[in-house]
């Protein structure tokens, strides 16, 4: 009887200790050196996955760091400074601040402002309205109205407020996965700070403008003037801030204050 | 030749083992989301496949048939593959990055998977040769990549479909899976009338 369960576990066993052996000669012999500043590198990262710095996920991100040491430490835009704070200690380089950006939609036409020059009844998705004569609304420049950067946004931060799409700030990382989801390409990222936006995406000319929506851009260049920076352009019809030139403007938001349609904006509160 | 062509054909078509035996369900509804990590998921399965037979036709034949330990095969067999698999993640790892990368997610899934283990066993039971037993597993592996692909295919397509309800999810998976394993059925003889 005995001898019946010897026969049985003895050859699983031995069988069993032969495989370990193995396993564990193997591991031995064929380990992978893994740079062992990577764990510690990844675990700074906020793991978020969405692609801002450029590399694929946070992964690649830290595979980067590890093995180029001309890799810069300030690419991860939803951690900010607290990771390239880290990053710079655990690299040992120097930490260049990395800025934070938020999204804006460059666009107010809101159903109060425009109307729709067509009934869609197609794919509830902007790029499938795009397609179609650019859009449902008169405005072909604008909003198309249907959250594909809501679907996109990693932190829900998009919401669709009378058919035009507004971010919050405050939830908002600046990643930029809907400024390159935007069919219309609406959305930028824009440096956290006191200033105004220009809430209009169209190039037409100002008589035309007005005809389909009450709070586009017209071009009359009066911010042009009233900016003491000279950061306000008017291309193509369109006034376009230059953030470089923004930075300590002495009144700022003077360049939203004299806009006739309202298609500047001054952006403060909510972004602190 | 003759009887490889059969054994490989059957393997494939016949007695597919997804489809037909019912083995290797659990990946084949799990990771037949989408085509890429089908096939993935199916050459990590054929890889393992045929190293599982290549090690344990031996051990049967000449470690526990001749000290009559056949009852033996099952706790072995499983011991075996599951080791086998370790140590081909850990060589894949150092010597082929590349592929490492691509099986990476799936070898550690197949350790105990039962359509490797079905195939280990079903090549003693048929009494195939080494040869023979490493031609089947082929094509029982053959035939697992070509259920996942064919369902991968079904599942796509179901997932632009307007689904009542209560169906959707796994519901309807099942129902899509036992329209495709009926279709197999079809094969039944097809092979053997197919040589002679």
């Amino acid at each position: 009887m005995l001898e019946a369960i010897l026969t049985a576990v003895i050859p699983v066993v031995l069988l069993g200790i032969l495989c370990g052996a193995g396993l564990v000669i193997a591991s031995k012999l064929m380990a992978v050196k893994e740079d062992e500043r990577y764990p510690k590198i990844r675990e700074c990262l906020p793991g978020a996955n969405c692609g801002a710095c450029g590399f694929a996920g946070c992964d690649g991100y830290a595979k980067a760091l590890c093995e180029n040491p001309d890799t810069p430490v300030n690419l991860c835009v939803p951690g900010a400074d607290t990771v390239v704070q880290q990053l710079s200690k655990l690299l040992g380089v120097e930490s260049a601040a990395a800025e934070k950006k938020t999204a804006v939609v460059h666009c107010s036409g809101d159903c109060s402002h425009t109307q729709d020059k067509v009934d869609y009844h197609g794919l509830e998705s902007c790029k499938a309205a795009k397609l179609l004569y650019g859009g449902k609304g008169s405005c072909t420049y604008g909003c198309l109205g249907f959250g594909d950067c809501q679907k996109v946004c990693p932190q829900n931060a998009i919401c669709l407020v009378n058919g035009v799409a507004k971010i919050n700030p405050v939830l908002c990382v600046g990643c930029g996965l809907c400024t390159r989801t935007c069919p219309n390409r609406l959305i930028s990222l824009i440096p956290v700070r006191e200033t105004a936006v220009v809430l209009c995406s169209n190039k037409d000319k100002g008589a035309l403008v007005r005809k389909i929506c009450t709070a586009g851009c017209i071009g009359c260049k009066k911010c042009e003037r009233s900016c003491p920076q000279g950061a306000v352009k008017v291309v193509d019809n369109l006034a376009v801030i230059d953030y470089n030139k923004c930075e300590d403007c002495p009144d700022a938001g003077i360049c939203a204050k004299g806009c006739p349609t309202g298609a500047i904006q001054p952006v403060r509160g909510a972004f602190q | 030749m003759t009887k490889l062509a059969i054994i490989l054909l059957s393997a494939v078509f016949i007695n597919n083992y997804v489809l037909a035996k019912f083995l290797g369900i659990c990946p084949f509804l799990g990771v037949s989301k989408n085509l890429k990590s089908a096939v993935g998921m199916s050459a990590a399965v054929i890889f393992v496949m045929l190293m599982a037979t290549a090690a344990t036709w031996p051990i049967q034949m000449y470690l526990l048939n001749p000290h009559n330990l056949g009852y033996l095969q099952t706790i072995v067999f499983i011991l075996v593959i599951a080791a086998l698999v370790q140590l081909v993640e850990i060589v894949l790892k150092r010597y082929m990055p590349a592929l490492h990368q691509s099986l990476g997610v799936y070898l550690p899934l197949i350790t105990t998977n039962c359509a490797v283990l079905g195939v280990t066993i079903l090549n003693i039971d048929e009494g195939y040769t080494f040869w023979e037993a490493m031609v089947n597993s082929l094509g029982s592996g053959l035939g697992f990549m070509l259920a996942m692909v064919m369902f991968s295919g079904v599942r796509s397509t179901m997932e632009g479909s307007d689904i009542p309800e209560s169906f959707k999810g796994l519901p309807i998976t099942l129902v899509a899976a036992a329209i495709t394993s009926l279709s197999f059925m079809g094969f039944g003889g097809v092979i053997e009338n197919l040589f002679s």
